[in-house]
C-alpha cells in the first residue's frame, strides 16, 4: 500500500478520516455535554436522585423514580405484547408463507416502521385511547377487574395505552431481526427435524431453538427502541409523575418528561435534573443496543447485526 | 397403538393451531397498518385545501394552514441533507475503504451507538451547544440536530453499499496504475451510487418524520420564516401542537398535516422499494 | 425377494427442469442398495423422493408412484409426518441439533410419543446409541453438547437419532463423504450391521464403498437410471457400456 501513497491519496484519505472521526466527536461531545450539564444535580442529590420518588420542580424536589418506573413498565408491557406477535409474524414469513405472500406482508410491516412517532401519537390520542376507554378497558375490568393492574378510572390515556403504542412501534424491528436470524438457521436443521417425523410446528421449534440468542438480541433491541421512544408515548401516557399499580393510570417516562418539560425548564437546577435523566437514558440505550448487537451477531453474522441497530 | 394415535392427533392439532396463530399474527400486523393508514387518509383528506397548504396558522375559527410548516420542514431537511449526506457518505467510504482496523471498528461501533441513541437526546445536545450560546431557537439548530441523526445512518448504508461492489472492479483499476483515491472516487463510488442514493432517500424520509429533536431546537413559528437564525416551524412539531391542543379544528388540521407527511414518507419508501426490487 | 419399496415411472421436476426421467426400481427388504453416478445426476433428488423430503422445495413436482409397504406415498391423504418417521434419513453433513447428546437422540422419541416413561426413554436412547456404535464413546458425557463430538461421532449420533424413532427404512445421502478413512470405515461397518433390521438406501461417490456395503447398486446418469443390478454383477460384469466406463473411471 505504501508505494501508492501519492499526495492525492493522502488528501483523500484525510478528508474521509475527518468525516468518520466526526461521528466519534459527536458522540463524545454528547456525552461530555450531558455529564457537564447534569453536574449541578449530580452534586446536589448524588446517586439518590435515581430512586427519589418526589418530583416537584417548583419546590426543587427532583426524584427520577417515577420516570424510571414508567419507562421500565411501559417498555416491558410493549415487549410482552410485541414479542409474541413479532415471533409469530417472523415464523409465518420465514417458515410458512410462500414467497408471493411473504414479500408483500414483510413490506407492509416494514412500512409500519417508517411511520413517524408523532403520527402514532396522533393516532393513539384519537383512535387507540377512545378504543381503550370504550371497549378494551371495560372488557378488561369486567373480567379481570380484581387485579390491581386493571383497577381505577378509565380515561384511555395512561400506561396501557403507552405500552400498546410502543408495542406497535417496536413490532417491525423485532420482526425484522427475528426474520434475519431465522433465515440464518441452516436448512439442514429443518431437514433433520422433518426427517424424524416432526410436524411443521415441531420443526419450527427446532429452528427457534437454533436462533435463541438471536431472538434474545431482537428482544433486547426492541427494548432499546421502546425505552428511547419519545413522541408517541408523550402523547398518550398521561404525563403524570406517579407510581401506580394500575395500567389505566397516567404515567411518565424519561423520554416523555424530556419532551414535555425541557422547553419550560428555565432555572439551572431543573434543567440539570432533566439532563441527568437524559444521561441515564443515553447510557441505558447504549448498553442495551450494545448487548443486542452482541447477541444478534452471534447468530446472524456481522452484516445482519449492523443492519438494524 | 391407540396411545400413539392420540399423541399423533394431539400433535396435529398443536401444529394446526400454532401455524394458524402465526398467520393470524401476520394478518393482525398488516391490519393495524391498514387501520392506521385508513384513519389518516379518512380524517386527513377533508381538511386539505389550497389554503391549508399555503396559509399560516390562524387563531382558532379563522381557518389557516401549514404552509410555513411545510417550508420549515423542507428547509431544515435540506440543511440536514447538505451537512449529513457528504459527511455521512465520506465516513461510509472511509469505513469501507480504510476501516478494516481497530479505528474503523471503533467508528463503526460508535456509529451504531449513535443510531440507537433516542433522538430527543440529540435535541438536548444541540440545545446545549447551539441554542444556549445563540440565545434562541432556530432553524439552524433544528437542521443540525437532524443532520446528526442522519450522519451515522448514511455512513453505515454507504459502507454496506460499497462493500457490495465486486473487488474485481477495484483490482482491475488498481492494476492499471490508478491511485487509490481515483479508484475509490471514479470507479467504486459511482458503482455504489444507486444504492447510496436509495439509502439517502430513506434517511431523508426518516428525518422528515422526526419531532423530538426539533421540539426545543427549532421550536415553532406562526409565520413564514426563511431565515435559519430564527425559530422555524415544522410539520411534525405542528402536528404535535395541534394534536395535543384542545381544539377540534386543530385536530382536523393535525390529521391533514399527517396525511401530507405520511404520504411523503410512504411515497419515498415505496419508490425505494420499487427501485431496489428491479435489480433482484 | 420381497420389495420394501417399489418405484414406478417416477418423473421429477425442479420447476420446468426435469431432474429424473421415468425411473422404476425395486428395493428389497433388509438389503442395502447403493446409488452411484456422476455429480448432479439426481441421486440426492431421487433419494429425497422416497421420504417426500422434496416437498419442502416449493418448485418441486413429482409424478409416478413410490410404493412403500404396498402404499403409494404420493397418494392424496398420505400422512407425511408418519411416512418420515418410518423412512428415516441421514444427511451428507452431520446435522445434530444444538442440544445435548442425549436430547438429540431423545428428540424423535419424544415428539413421536414412543416412550412410556423416563426409564423407557433412557433405555431407548441407550439402545439407539449402541446400535449406532457410539454408546461406549459418549456414555459418560450424554448431557454435554452434541457439537463437542468429532465429525464422525456427530454423524453416528445422527444415525442414532434416526434409529431411535424405529424406522423401517434408512436413507443415507453420502453419509461418510465428510469423514476421514477411519470414521468412514466405522460408518460402513455400521451399515452392514444395520441391514439385519432395516432396509437401507445409500448414496455414495465412492465406488469401493458401494462395492463393500451394498447388495445392489443403481447407476444414474443425467437423471436416468442406466443400470440396476446386484452389486457383484455390477462391478464385475455390467450390462451397460456406460456403467463399465463409469466404474472403471473412464469418465468422471
Ligand atoms: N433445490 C433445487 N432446485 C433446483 N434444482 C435443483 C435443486 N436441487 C438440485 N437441483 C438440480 O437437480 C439436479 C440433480 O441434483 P442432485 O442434487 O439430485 O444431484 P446428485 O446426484 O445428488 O449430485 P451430487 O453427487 O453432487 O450430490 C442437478 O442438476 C441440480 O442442479
Ligand atoms: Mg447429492
Amino acid at each position: 500500500m505504501a508505494q501508492s501513497s501519492t499526495l492525492g491519496d493522502k488528501v483523500y484519505r484525510t478528508i474521509l478520516f475527518v468525516a468518520a472521526s466526526s461521528i466519534l466527536l459527536i458522540v463524545a461531545a454528547i456525552f461530555y455535554m450531558m455529564v457537564q450539564s447534569s453536574m449541578p444535580t449530580l452534586q446536589r442529590f448524588g446517586i439518590g436522585f435515581l430512586w427519589a420518588r418526589e418530583w416537584n420542580p417548583s419546590q426543587e424536589l427532583f426524584g427520577a423514580l417515577p420516570f424510571i418506573y414508567g419507562t421500565v413498565v411501559s417498555s416491558l408491557l410493549a415487549l410482552l405484547i410485541a414479542v409474541p406477535i413479532s415471533l409469530g409474524i417472523a415464523v409465518f414469513l420465514v417458515e410458512q408463507a410462500p414467497k408471493k405472500i411473504a414479500r408483500p406482508i414483510a413490506f407492509m410491516i416494514e412500512l409500519l416502521a417508517a411511520i413517524p412517532s408523532v403520527v402514532y401519537g396522533l393516532w393513539g390520542i384519537f383512535v387507540l385511547a377512545p378504543f381503550i376507554r370504550e371497549y378494551l378497558g371495560p372488557v378488561l375490568q369486567d373480567n379481570l377487574g380484581f387485579l390491581p393492574i386493571f383497577q381505577g378510572r378509565l380515561t384511555g390515556i395512561g400506561m396501557l395505552t403507552g405500552g400498546i403504542i410502543l408495542a406497535i412501534m417496536i413490532t417491525p424491528i423485532v420482526t425484522a431481526v427475528v426474520r434475519d436470524v431465522l433465515e440464518a438457521v441452516p436448512n439442514t436443521q429443518r431437514e433433520a427435524a422433518l426427517a424424524l417425523g416432526a410436524t411443521k410446528w415441531e420443526t419450527t421449534m427446532i429452528v427457534l431453538g437454533n436462533a435463541a440468542s438471536g431472538i434474545a438480541g431482537a428482544v433486547v433491541l426492541g427494548l432499546g427502541r421502546a425505552v428511547g421512544e419519545t413522541m408517541a408515548v408523550t402523547m398518550v401516557i398521561g404525563n403524570s409523575p406517579q407510581i401506580s399499580a394500575s395500567l389505566f393510570e397516567p404515567a411518565y417516562t424519561i423520554a416523555s418528561v424530556l419532551a414535555a418539560n425541557f422547553a419550560d425548564a428555565t432555572d439551572e437546577i431543573y434543567l440539570s435534573a432533566l439532563i441527568e435523566m437524559a444521561l441515564v437514558l443515553f447510557l441505558v440505550t447504549v448498553v442495551i443496543n450494545g448487548l443486542a448487537k452482541l447477541l444478534i451477531m452471534s447468530v446472524a453474522g456481522r452484516a445482519n447485526a449492523s443492519k438494524h441497530t | 397403538m391407540t396411545e400413539a394415535a392420540t399423541v399423533h392427533s394431539k400433535r396435529r392439532i398443536t401444529n394446526l393451531v400454532m401455524t394458524s396463530l402465526t398467520a393470524i399474527c401476520a394478518v393482525f400486523a398488516t391490519t393495524v397498518l391498514l387501520i392506521i393508514l385508513g384513519f389518516i387518509a379518512y380524517q386527513g383528506i377533508s381538511s386539505i385545501s389550497w389554503e391549508f397548504l399555503t396559509d399560516t396558522p390562524k387563531p382558532v375559527g379563522e381557518g389557516g394552514g401549514i404552509g410555513n410548516a411545510i417550508v420549515g420542514s423542507a428547509m431544515m431537511t435540506l440543511l440536514a441533507a447538505i451537512i449529513g449526506l457528504p459527511v455521512g457518505i465520506a465516513a461510509g467510504v472511509y469505513l469501507a475503504e480504510f476501516g478494516k482496523n481497530w479505528y474503523g471498528n471503533t467508528i463503526r461501533f460508535i456509529a451504531d451507538t449513535l443510531i440507537g441513541v433516542p433522538s430527543i437526546i440529540i435535541g438536548i445536545f444541540i440545545y446545549t451547544v447551539v441554542v444556549m450560546p445563540m440565545g434562541r431557537q432556530s432553524g439552524l439548530a433544528g437542521g443540525l440536530a437532524l443532520a446528526i441523526i442522519m450522519i451515522p445512518i448514511v455512513a453505515r448504508t454507504t459502507e454496506e453499499m460499497i462493500n457490495l461492489v465486486p473487488n474485481s472492479m477495484r483490482e482491475g483499476a488498481l492494476a492499471l496504475g490508478a491511485p487509490q483515491w481515483r479508484v475509490s472516487w471514479n470507479i467504486v463510488l459511482p458503482a455504489a451510487m444507486s444504492g447510496i442514493a436509495t439509502g439517502a432517500m430513506l434517511a431523508i424520509a426518516r428525518i422528515t418524520g422526526e419531532t423530538a429533536p426539533l421540539l426545543f431546537t427549532a421550536l415553532n413559528s406562526r409565520f413564514y420564516n426563511f431565515y435559519y437564525d430564527q425559530p422555524m416551524s415544522s410539520l411534525t412539531v405542528q402536528i404535535y401542537n395541534f394534536a395535543t391542543g384542545p381544539f377540534e379544528v386543530e385536530h382536523a388540521m393535525a390529521w391533514a398535516a399527517t396525511l401530507l407527511l405520511v404520504g411523503f414518507i410512504l411515497f419515498i419508501n415505496i419508490i425505494v422499494r420499487y427501485l431496489t426490487r428491479k435489480k433482484h | 425377494m420381497q420389495s420394501k419399496i417399489s418405484i414406478k415411472d417416477l418423473d421429477f421436476f425442479y420447476g420446468k427442469e426435469q431432474a429424473l426421467f421415468n425411473i422404476s426400481l425395486e428395493i428389497p427388504e433388509h438389503e442395502v442398495v447403493a446409488f452411484i453416478g456422476p455429480s448432479g445426476c439426481g441421486k440426492s433428488t431421487f433419494l429425497r423422493t422416497l421420504n417426500r423430503m422434496n416437498d419442502t422445495i416449493p418448485i418441486a413436482s413429482v409424478s409416478g408412484q413410490v410404493i412403500i409397504d404396498g402404499k403409494d406415498i404420493y397418494a392424496p391423504g398420505t400422512d407425511v409426518v408418519a411416512l418420515r418417521r418410518k423412512v428415516g434419513m441421514v444427511f451428507q453433513k452431520s446435522n445434530p441439533f444444538p442440544k445435548s447428546i442425549f436430547e438429540n437422540v431423545a428428540y424423535g422419541i419424544r415428539i413421536n410419543g414412543i416412550h412410556s416413561d423416563r426409564e423407557d426413554m433412557n433405555r431407548r436412547v441407550e439402545k439407539a446409541l449402541r446400535d449406532a456404535a457410539l454408546w461406549d464413546e459418549v456414555k459418560d458425557r450424554l448431557t454435554t453438547s452434541a457439537f463437542g463430538l468429532s465429525g464422525g461421532q456427530q454423524q453416528r449420533l445422527c444415525i442414532a437419532r434416526a434409529l431411535a424413532v424405529q424406522p423401517d427404512v434408512i436413507l443415507m445421502d453420502e453419509p461418510a463423504s465428510a469423514l476421514d478413512p477411519i470414521a468412514t470405515q466405522k460408518i460402513e461397518e455400521l451399515v452392514v450391521e444395520l441391514k439385519k433390521d432395516y432396509t437401507i438406501v445409500i448414496v455414495t461417490h465412492n465406488m469401493q464403498q458401494a462395492a463393500r456395503v451394498s447388495d445392489r447398486t443403481a447407476f444414474f446418469m443425467l437423471g436416468k437410471l442406466i443400470e440396476y443390478n446386484p452389486t457383484q454383477k455390477m462391478f464385475t460384469n455390467p450390462d451397460e457400456k456406460l456403467t463399465e466406463d463409469y466404474i472403471t473411471g473412464r469418465f468422471g
